[in-house]
């Protein structure tokens, strides 16, 4: 997981040597953390993510699994074996990116001492032969070496190179001076901070994952919502999860309008979401009026409260052969279509007589048309409830949890009439009559939406990692580690011909980009040799 | 100006940007078939410098100083098209903003367009600094394709956001995503390239076409500097995304498919930046993994959203 120097030259990956579980261990360790083995982890990592956007995953969209599943029938228990309908929580997947943290981590750490070294530190002593560097200039020069190196050093300082003027004992010409300097040290200190950072994002996420919950409930306008878990249609939480964690508040749907988009060529695509609410944060506290739109959630004790998929609930009232009322009350439908046509079931237990049941198609906006009935829009331009009934039982007594969008026929009989299966559909304030069993109306149309509670603990440090992460990039990418050497010593012969005794010195400058080479190093080193002419003549 | 109005001269003028662009690939591709082949090798010149000893330096970097491609006029049309081709473009993007009342980038159709311009836009910015004259023509081929792509089948008429897609946060996070898909897709003309000059002067090939591309290295550190310019970018908008899915959805990675591919591409390019300065990665294999990433992200883009349903399903085709 390196970028720059340390790791570059790892030695070719040799075979474990049969030694004990020291040299084992070490062997093992220095594979992990080699560089050739983070690219495989990396490339792994990206491999081992792809199923879980093929196969839909449970936790994000159950009944998508649950559709998968049955729509593939011979690779679902293959599937469920491999775990991938929750790819993302599998050993297998967590091997992976576990292996990627310890080799990350077992990279940077060496890499971070390192670095604390050199910051310390005085920049190289320049390498015997400064003629074999990339970028490299050789003048001579009437002024001493002595001065040449003080103003050498003083142009690369000003240039925001660390200077150093080491002892050059490697320079093949005796008395030569040498300045020595580096810049953008500031790159190898991003680099570490993009891999910190990325350690900080991944405990975010274990955080995340050991405390978070979250949790979604379907809620009638006019209905309310305690925050407590038997409440809730569903609730995932972490392990360290306490249910005792849970903010205590209360909410009430005053109402929930939903606005659908009436001309146009978008005409039908929702236009807006709204949630009139009133919350009371706990037992006893006074109650305040929200509103929480799609991308405004509500925040209440460090939860957050989100409209999710809204829906139609018809108001259905059964009454029996005298008029009495048997149910009468808002019944949830699940939209099946971009137009809001939605099914769902009412279901009326009696004790003494038989139960009813209702199966029904709910239309926004019905027509009768070529296939009979249909919504042509998802907004309620001409609500129409069409049903058909059912008698016998409903087999809510036999304890088996059942869904309340099912209707359970195996126990009942199909209401008919003139020898057809009963049929009905109903305008807002009309009622029809139940052959033999009484009457059904409609009597308006409410809406629900589905709320989902959540808490995702750790999402600041998450994004603290990852604004460090950022930040630490673009000193790693755009910041250029260079080092420049000068060396001046008096030439070896003085022309014969000379008669002043002036001094003649050789001043030869060179550069090295580590890493990256930069196409500005011969540049670079062009403007500090002008510059270190001007002053020495 | 309505919003009809608009929306109309946004189509017309989407139209007439792709038929200014064929243009300009017309011509450079006129350029590239009849230019004399690049003569220019790899040698020292031996550079006096000031009063002293001469020196020998290597000649620098292609990319900022290398002699100057031989080019035709046909060059200069192209060119021309070209940035004619952008403006009128960035016209269209701006009225379909006008159009829809927002910022043009909320569906495939709109992405790709914008997408377009930013590409064009971008090797325009970076061709002013490098010589990219050989990537010209492939750079603008890439963009008509996209356009003639978008125009044909991915077409949209302009209308209002979905409710999820109400927020700050689409100008941040898709301009980000739009601008580094951009920046992506030339490193990985660049890269195709490279592996293309690479090849053949591993075969000795000395063809008129290979001549014309710049050299090897030349192209590899193309492809590097533009995607070490688009991966904070790209790592930027899968943030930006993140803190968005937290206001809309309730978590801020939730593993749907579009962030999951968002993740793959961001991992791939994170191997290309580390093999590049992994010996025995660097060149050829990194030159793949950077083809390996950016074909990630194609798919991130259109495969996703064709072929999985997920919260970002809205984008529509």
């Amino acid at each position: 997981m390196t970028q720059t120097l340390p790791r570059q030259q790892d030695p070719p990956p040799s075979t474990p040597p049969a030694l004990g579980p020291v040299e084992l261990a070490r062997w093992a360790w220095r594979q992990l953390t080699s560089m050739r083995v983070a690219l495989f982890l990396l490339f792994l990592l990206a491999v081992a993510a792809v199923p879980g956007s093929i196969v839909p995953q449970r936790e994000a969209n159950p009944l998508a699994a649950a559709d998968w599943a049955d729509r593939n029938p011979g690779l679902a228990p293959w599937a469920e074996r491999l775990g991938l309908f929750d790819v993302y929580s599998t050993p297998w997947f967590a091997a992976v990116y576990l292996l990627l943290t310890i080799s990350l981590i077992g990279c940077i750490l060496p890499r971070i001492r390192l670095h604390a070294r050199a910051l310390r530190a005085a920049p190289p002593a320049p390498p015997r032969r400064l003629d074999r560097l990339p970028a490299h200039e050789r003048w001579t020069s009437k002024t001493d070496p002595d001065r040449a190196v003080a103003v050498a050093e003083r142009v690369l300082a000003e240039a925001r190179f660390r200077v150093a003027t080491p002892a050059d004992t490697r320079a093949e010409q005796p008395g030569a001076l040498a300045v020595a300097a580096e810049r953008g040290y500031l790159k190898e200190t991003g680099n570490l901070l993009f891999h910190l950072a990325l350690v900080v994002v991944l405990l975010a996420v274990a955080v995340g994952g050991l405390f978070g919950y979250r949790g979604s409930v379907l809620v009638v306008e006019g209905d309310g919502f305690a925050n407590s878990p038997i409440q809730y249609d569903g609730l995932t939480a972490g392990p360290a999860f306490d249910v005792g964690d849970l903010p205590p508040f209360a909410l009430t749907l005053d109402s929930f309008v939903v606005d659908f988009v009436t001309d146009g060529p978008a005409a039908g695509s929702p236009a807006d979401f709204e949630a009139r609410v009133r919350l009371t944060r706990s037992p006893g506290a006074e109650e305040e009026a929200r509103t929480i739109r799609v991308n405004e959630p509500l925040s209440v004790d460090g939860s957050l409260v989100h409209l999710l998929n809204p829906g139609y609930a018809p108001v259905v009232t059964v009454r029996d052969t005298s008029g009495e009322v048997l149910f009468s009350q808002p019944v949830p439908f699940l939209p099946q279509d971009e137009t809001f046509t939605s099914t769902g079931v009412v279901k009326v237990p009696r004790a003494g007589s038989d139960d009813i049941g209702l199966q029904a198609v709910f239309l926004p906006t019905g027509v009768i048309g070529p296939n009979g009935p249909q919504s042509v829009f998802p907004g309620l331009g001409n609500p129409v409830l069409v049903l058909t009934a059912w008698t016998g039982d409903l087999g809510l007594d036999d304890g088996v949890p059942q869904s309340v969008y099912r209707l359970d026929t195996s126990g009942m009989t199909q209401l008919t009439q003139d020898g057809e299966p009963f049929r009905a559909a109903l305008d807002v304030g009309s009622s029809a009559e139940l052959p033999g069993v009484g009457s059904v109306s409609l009597d308006g149309v409410s809406t629900w939406v589905n709320l989902q509670v959540s808490r995702n603990a750790g999402k600041e440090l998450a994004l603290l990692g990852a604004a460090l992460a950022v930040l630490g990039l673009l000193p790693t990418l755009f910041v250029r580690r260079r080092r420049v050497w000068v060396r001046a010593h008096l030439a070896d012969a003085v022309p014969a011909t000379s008669t002043a005794p002036a001094p003649v010195t050789v001043i030869e400058i060179a550069g090295l980009d580590r890493v990256e080479s930069g196409d500005d190093l011969h540049e670079e080193l062009a403007t500090l040799r002008r510059a270190i002419e001007e002053e020495t003549g | 100006m309505n919003a009809d109005s608009a929306a109309y001269w946004s189509d017309v003028l989407v139209d007439a940007a792709m038929i200014v662009w064929a243009v300009a690939l017309v011509a450079f591709a006129a350029d590239w078939a009849f230019a004399p082949a690049r003569t220019a090798r790899r040698e020292r010149v031996p550079v006096a410098v000031g009063a002293g000893v001469p020196a020998e330096t290597e000649p620098a970097d292609e990319v900022t100083s290398a002699p100057p491609a031989p080019t035709t006029r046909w060059f200069g049309v192209g060119t021309g098209t070209l940035v004619l081709g952008t403006v009128v473009l960035g016209i269209a993007v701006a009225l379909r903003g006008v159009a829809a009342g927002r910022v043009p980038w909320a569906n495939m159709y709109e992405f790709s367009t914008t997408g377009s311009l930013l590409v064009a836009a971008a090797y325009l910015l970076l061709a002013r600094r490098y010589d990219l004259r050989s990537l010209a023509v492939w750079v603008t081929g890439v963009l008509v394709l996209t356009l003639g792509l978008a125009v044909t089948v991915l077409y949209v008429p302009a209308g209002p956001l979905v409710p999820a897609l109400q927020s700050p946060w689409l100008v941040i996070h898709v301009a980000a995503a739009t601008l580094a898909a951009a920046l992506f897709t030339i490193a990985m003309v660049a890269s195709a390239l490279f592996l293309v000059r690479d090849t053949a002067d591993r075969r000795g090939a000395t063809g008129r076409f290979v001549s014309r591309l710049p050299r090897a290295e030349a192209l590899d550190r193309i492809s590097y500097r533009v995607t070490a310019f688009g991966f904070p970018v790209w790592t930027f908008a899968v943030m930006a995304g993140a803190i968005w899915a937290e206001y809309a959805w309730g978590r801020y990675w939730g593993w749907d498919p579009k962030e999951t591919w968002s993740l793959i591409t961001w991992i791939v390019y994170a191997a290309y930046l580390h093999a590049r300065t992994t010996v025995g990665w660097r060149g050829r294999r990194a030159a793949i993994i950077s083809l390996v990433a950016y074909s990630t992200l194609l798919f991130n883009f259109f495969g996703v959203n064709i072929a999985f349903v997920g919260l970002h399903s809205y984008g529509g085709v």
